[in-house]
């Protein structure tokens, strides 16, 4: 890695985007790099929509991710992808989890949630990885491990670094009864087809 | 990329755990503080250590008692420190004022997050000027690594001055992680020396003595001044505060534009700069009240104008324009006073790099707009339609929901005013439940429907609050509308906890911060001793219990309190699962529209009709609460039996 590598963490209150991040911290400073994370927490666990900031790199002073910056977003819901992606670079890659939550306006009939959120980011973006995380966190044993699949498309996307550096980071960062099943969703992640 | 030297262990540390480490690490044995974001961590992580560390830690009913409780371990000759956000400062004003004139014995610090943006917060306050007010020093941390310094050094100052020292972190140190080269200090293995209360009247503030103690904390502003400029917290960057082998900026210590910054504004800086490839000196301060402004003077000699980059108020830039003006140089100064920078919201990159910019500009430093290439280009989002707005909501299960919803039934008919407070039933102030009228600070809403009943008496006025909130300031407001004989009702939500700021502990549930069993008052009690006459306590989750009690709480002549029980349902087991009857389904669209729980959800599998959609229940949302069962006039939601 030659420069700051900036990875963006959207989605909703209670999906785990918070553990997510600390795995991916946790990877990134096993590889000895400067580490930034910035959380916004308060309303996150009630159901808002929540996003974390990860910036990796040899000198990272801000904390924050401006507009145009990121090279990665990883979006763990469809809504949330679509209000994030101004965010990433042109260049970009964006993972999104394919599951669809609707918010309060939505189920009270006051808005519409967009149908077309995956073609339009698809016509958008170099990279677009769908994935569907939920589904495949189920399969692994536990739907709670959706964040865990997605760390797997994203582990994926980062090549130069070495697969025992997520295991390591998996293991300081899951209470062991659950370690099993988030290997097995990792594993998932790391392996689903695009 | 190479690897950075990990000789010194490196970890992952949150602002909040870094000022708990610092705190730990400068002895500190009593921390007494209110939870509230984004403070809370502090207290948590010193909670989490307190017993390795001999200290003791306690949740306090509110800031003013935090404080008061740990000036006590102060002038018994302890460290103790004081943890809140920015807003809780208001509440413990009062002794921090006397505080600064009477000073402390062991080394007292008073952590206060400010919350610039604000991202949850009421005010955007700036604590600095809170610090200028009281006549006391703070230190302004840019990076977790700094607030591990700073908190240590902030309790060196205190006990050496014999002044509380505020150390201010913003939101992005407080909630920011960084890799921090950090190792947690040894535990004690002797049982700590024991502290001694000496009796002296230098302790009983009359008027006599505040007249000379005035004069003492004045005369301590040089003293706090040359503390911090023999430290050098207020430096020329060279490198990362707190960091391993400094690396010298090989800046251009020749250029017109001199920089200075404040607190997290440093980082945004530096990148800019970077994003320029610009090589420039930056100015930074980390103690900012009282401003030693003398090296600052002598670093602006022969500069041309001067850059004060600072989130919120121009606490540092004013500080320098009154200096520069006793000292007769006429330095152009940009800043809040210019109209360069704004004094609400965050900074970021891309609001101070055009200012930025247009600066370097006029200082012969940069030659275009584009000097960098860096015109920023994204995905844009431009095409998009107008997103739904995914804002917080009461979980699923929440007895708030049911106890707002009871009570609009029961009385909105008669054009009630709902008088809310802070907390997690903020939200019902929000669509559809719209069950918050007014929401002003904490403990405010029993004063407000008992002043409210004073100038309008024919209409129902109802005042909500938490049960961590009663404790914290809903007490003496309930006693003033019995002594003034108004007519209102309060509605105490007892969720059993401090749902908000992650499930603290609190007087109502027998159990301390330190996980001891402790007395448990009986709300009931404490609300018939404030000579409430009229007291009913339900269960959140009886909907027709409640409205029955909303409707004979209002018509009580005089004050009266509806206790609402139930557990936070992050707190407790879920109930089961309930689901919609299909066949008895009307689609009124109540429970969809009205009722407003996240589980209930319209069915896309159905046929589009031109009523409302059918709804369907998500099961894993499902708290099993049956409160949506009670409010369905068609008797069409019913239990899920397993």
């Amino acid at each position: 890695m030659s420069e700051t590598k900036n990875i963006l963490l959207v989605g909703v209150g209670g999906q785990g985007t918070i553990l997510a991040s600390k795995i991916l911290a946790h990877v990134a400073l096993g590889q000895g790099w400067d580490v930034k994370m910035s959380e916004i927490h308060g309303m996150a666990q009630r159901g808002g929509s929540v996003v974390t900031q990860v910036r990796i790199g040899t000198k990272v002073y801000s904390p924050i991710i401006e507009p145009g910056e990121a090279d990665v977003l990883v979006a763990f819901e469809q809504l949330e992808a679509y209000r994030w992606i101004h965010t990433l670079r042109p260049d970009g890659t964006v993972i999104i989890n394919d599951q669809k939550i609707a918010p309060l306006p939505v189920v009270a009939g006051a808005a519409t949630y967009p149908e077309t959120i995956l073609d339009d980011i698809r016509a958008k973006v170099a990279t677009a990885i769908v994935v569907p995380a939920l589904s495949l966190a189920t399969e692994a044993g536990n739907s709670k491990a959706t964040n865990v699949v997605l760390m797997g498309v994203l582990a994926s996307v980062m090549p130069d670094v070495p697969a025992e550096s997520w295991q390591e980071a998996l293991e300081a960062n899951v209470p062991v009864r659950f370690l099993e099943v988030n290997r097995k969703a990792f594993a998932a992640g790391f392996a689903c087809e695009r | 990329m190479q690897s950075s030297n990990l000789t010194k262990a490196r970890r992952l540390l949150m602002g909040n755990e870094a000022i708990a480490w610092g705190a730990i690490a400068a002895g500190v044995r009593v921390v007494a503080s209110y939870p509230g974001t984004p403070s809370t961590e502090v207290t948590e992580t010193i909670l989490r250590h307190a017993k390795d560390y001999q200290i003791y830690a306690e949740w306090s009913v509110n800031e003013k008692v935090a404080l008061e409780t740990a000036i006590a371990a102060s002038w018994s000759g302890a460290r103790a420190m004081t943890c809140m956000k920015q807003v809780g400062l208001n509440v413990a004003s009062d002794p921090l004022m006397t505080l600064a004139y009477l000073g402390v014995k062991g080394g007292l610090v008073l952590v206060v997050a400010d919350d610039p943006g604000p991202h949850s917060s009421q005010t955007e306050q700036d604590t600095r000027l809170f610090a200028r007010f009281a006549k006391l020093p703070v230190f302004d941390p840019a990076t977790p690594a700094e607030a591990l310094a700073l908190t240590q050094a902030a309790f060196e100052l205190s006990e050496t001055l014999q002044v509380p020292v505020i150390l201010r972190p913003t939101t992005r140190v407080c909630h920011v992680c960084q890799d921090v080269a950090f190792t947690p200090p040894a535990r004690p293995t002797e049982p700590r020396p024991a502290t001694y209360f000496e009796k002296d009247p230098k302790w009983v503030i009359l008027p006599a003595l505040s007249a000379k103690k005035h004069r003492w904390l004045n005369a301590q502003q040089e003293a706090m001044r040359q503390w911090v400029n023999e430290r050098q917290f207020n430096r020329l960057i060279t490198a990362e505060p707190g960091q391993g082998a400094a690396t010298p900026l090989e800046g251009n210590h020749d250029a017109p534009l001199a920089i200075i910054t404040g607190g997290v504004s440093l980082n945004y800086i530096r990148e800019t700069l970077a994003l320029l490839g610009l090589s420039l000196p930056v100015y930074h301060v980390s103690a900012p009240v009282p401003l030693d402004v003398a090296p600052i003077l002598a670093y602006l000699q022969g500069k041309q104008a001067l850059l004060v980059v600072e989130e919120q108020e121009p606490v540092i830039e004013e500080q320098i324009i009154v200096a520069l003006q006793r000292a007769g140089n006429p330095l152009p100064v940009y800043g809040k006073h210019s109209g360069d920078l704004p004094r609400e919201g965050e900074f970021s990159l891309d609001l101070l790099l055009p200012r930025l910019q247009q600066r370097l500009q006029a200082a012969g430093l940069l030659a275009s707009p584009d000097q960098a290439g860096i015109a920023v280009e994204s995905v844009t989002s431009a095409a998009l339609p107008p997103l739904p707005l995914r804002t917080p909501i009461l979980c699923a299960g929440c007895g708030h929901r049911s106890v707002f919803y009871a009570f609009s039934r029961a009385t909105r008919s008669k054009k009630s005013v709902f008088t809310g407070d802070i907390g997690c039933y903020t939200l019902g102030a929000m669509p559809p439940l719209n069950a918050t009228d007014t929401c002003l600070c904490m403990g405010a809403a029993p004063a407000m429907a008992a002043g409210f009943s004073h100038v309008e008496p024919d209409r129902p006025h109802v005042a909500f609050l938490g049960d961590s909130t009663f404790f914290h300031s809903g007490i003496p407001p309930l006693i003033n509308a019995v002594y003034n004989r108004a007519k209102m009702t309060l509605v105490i939500l007892d969720n059993r906890t401090t749902a908000m700021t992650g499930h603290q502990p609190h007087p109502g549930l027998g159990i301390t911060a330190m996980a001891e069993p402790t007395f448990l008052p009986d709300i009931e009690q404490i609300v018939r001793a404030c000579g409430v006459q009229w007291v009913r306590t339900v269960d959140a989750y009886d909907l027709a219990a409640t409205m029955a009690a909303a409707k004979e709480a209002i018509a009580h002549d005089g004050v009266s309190v509806v206790i609402a029980r139930r557990e936070c349902v992050a707190i407790v087991r879920r109930l089961g699962t309930y689901r919609i009857d299909q066949e008895a389904c009307r689609l009124c669209g109540i429970c969809l529209k009205k009722y407003g729980c996240p589980a209930i959800v319209a069915d896309d599998s159905a046929e589009a009709t031109d009523t409302n959609p059918p709804v369907r229940i998500v099961p894993e949302k499902c708290f099993g609460c049956g409160t949506c069962a009670q409010a369905c006039p068609f008797g069409a939601i019913v239990r899920e039996e397993i």
